[in-house]
């Protein structure tokens, strides 16, 4: 592979050496190689779960320009990973908060702030200055429209995703390897694959995958090793095994292949997200809810109402308001515990889970079945403020 | 003969919470319909109203993606192992 980055032009100062001796001692690195480093422009997308690592180990390895984009504002759930942001900047914006950290562990890197929505107008300005961009997002649309982006200018995409426990990494767009598109040719229609807010996620795991891609973009700029190029890492955390997979460029990828059909950046939130919005909209559209003040108005008159809950047990654990509790995955087998001559308001975390068990129990014969709006947390926010929210 | 389905962590609720699944097939489209038998909920997740495998879910025997082998005729012997690789997007 040519090389990436020209570190001819950097210098290092005196005490530059002395914070990176221990690179400089590496045959694989040498002061050439930190040269290169200092030299380099990495873009991290997202400073959140595998951001945090991502650009702590880049800011303390030397990368001379550091770029990160991130409109988000730190809260109480993300101190469980996402390691760059403290109790105390919650409330913050992580941008400023992961600039702060970042300068205090070396003040020799340049940071760029991008404190914006990542999008088709803005990404290929954003990357315009940078080298590799590396991949952090949470969300299926940014991702295609990383990859499209780093395809069409020509910049290698450092991937990595997680799920609970499970991740996946590998490197995109590089002129001869295949790109995300090559991969997965279309993103999951919404709601089918469950996102970390929805399905959870082990708070060392991010570390790890976050950990892999700083490896890979500090080898892409050394030149140095076997890039993650054509291979996909996949971690199983529980298992602690590391399995990898080919990847092959699909010569007929609509981005990277030999004719390609997209040739400009589309509408990313289109492209993920019209057949779920038609599919959510037709379901939900029928199903009657309530609200959270209207249901605590008529269980305080004594009204006959029975509230069910289709969370999970351990969710049931964290905090319940006394519903009865069967999963929604359950509900089929279960649903003889129910009196359908009753009314039914059903309840879950926040609503999505509860809308699909009142369609089902509408459609078995219960005619009286009734979803509770914005679900437990809603509840949490607005009737009971002593509970706790998750 | 019997060969090692695995099932990735999003699709494990609809595969009875099993993380590895043994069938007994021929080829690969041979194991994925009887999986889908066995566990009919994992069949929207997996293929699309067609029929066909759906695009943001990849199927590997040991480490090559069927759709540069022989596809859903890939033949499989005793030893093989099949991932199914969906689409992640977690980061955050």
């Amino acid at each position: 592979m040519a090389a990436l980055i020209d570190g001819s032009q950097a210098s290092l100062s005196n005490e530059e050496i002395l914070r990176y001796s221990r690179h400089l001692i590496m045959p694989e690195v040498t002061l050439d190689g930190q040269k290169k480093l200092k030299a380099a422009r990495v873009l991290c997308v997202g400073t959140g779960g595998l951001g945090s690592p991502l650009a702590l180990y880049l800011a303390a390895a030397g990368v001379g320009t550091l770029g990160l984009v991130d409109y988000d504002v730190v809260d109480y759930t993300n101190l469980q990973r996402q390691v760059l942001h403290y109790t105390s900047d919650v409330g913050r914006l992580k941008i400023d908060s992961a600039i702060d950290k970042l300068t205090a562990i070396n003040p020799f890197v340049e940071i760029k702030r991008f404190d914006t929505y990542l999008d088709s107008q803005n990404v290929i300005d954003i990357f315009r200055d940078f080298d590799i961009v590396s991949d952090g997002t949470d969300n299926f649309a940014t991702r295609y429209l990383v990859n499209d982006a780093c395809v069409l200018s020509g910049k290698p995409n450092v991937y990595a995703s997680i799920f609970r426990f499970e991740g996946q990494a590998s490197i995109f767009a590089t002129e001869a390897g295949p790109c995300y598109r090559c991969l997965y040719p279309e993103p999951p229609p919404p709601g089918l694959v469950p996102s970390c807010a929805e399905g959870g996620v082990l708070g060392v795991l991010p570390g790890l995958l976050g950990v892999i891609q700083a490896t890979e973009v500090i080898k892409l700029i050394l030149g140095a090793g076997e890039p993650l190029i054509g291979r996909l890492v996949l971690v199983d955390a529980l298992g602690m095994r590391f399995r990898e997979l080919h990847v092959r460029k699909n010569p007929e990828c609509p981005v990277c292949g030999a004719n390609p059909t997209v040739t400009q950046l589309i509408d990313y939130n289109q492209f993920c997200g019209i057949r779920g919005d038609e599919s959510e909209t037709a379901t939900t559209a029928k199903i009657p809810e309530i609200q959270p003040e209207e249901l605590k108005r008529r269980l305080d008159a004594q009204e006959d109402i029975f509230v069910l809950d289709v969370r999970e047990p351990h969710e049931y654990q964290i905090v319940n308001i006394k519903g009865h509790l069967i999963p929604l995955g359950d509900l089929p087998t279960r649903i003889h515990e129910l009196d359908s001559s009753r009314e039914i308001v059903v309840h879950c975390k926040s609503g999505a889970r509860s809308a699909k068990a009142v369609d089902f129990l509408r459609s078995s014969g219960f005619k009286h079945a009734t979803n509770l709006i914005g679900g437990i947390l809603a509840w949490a926010d607005r009737i009971d403020t002593t509970l706790p929210k998750y | 003969m019997s060969i090692k389905l695995l099932i990735p962590t999003p699709l494990r609720p609809y595969a009875g919470k099993q993380s590895v699944i043994e069938v007994n097939a021929q080829t690969v489209g041979d194991a994925l319909n009887i999986l889908v038998m066995k566990h009919p909920d994992l069949r929207k997740h997996l293929f699309s109203e067609d029929g066909k495998l759906r695009s943001f879910v990849n199927v590997y025997l040991n480490d090559e993606d069927i759709r540069y082998l022989s596809k859903d005729a890939t033949p499989v012997k005793e030893t093989d192992t099949i991932t199914i690789v969906p689409s992640v997007a977690g980061g955050r």
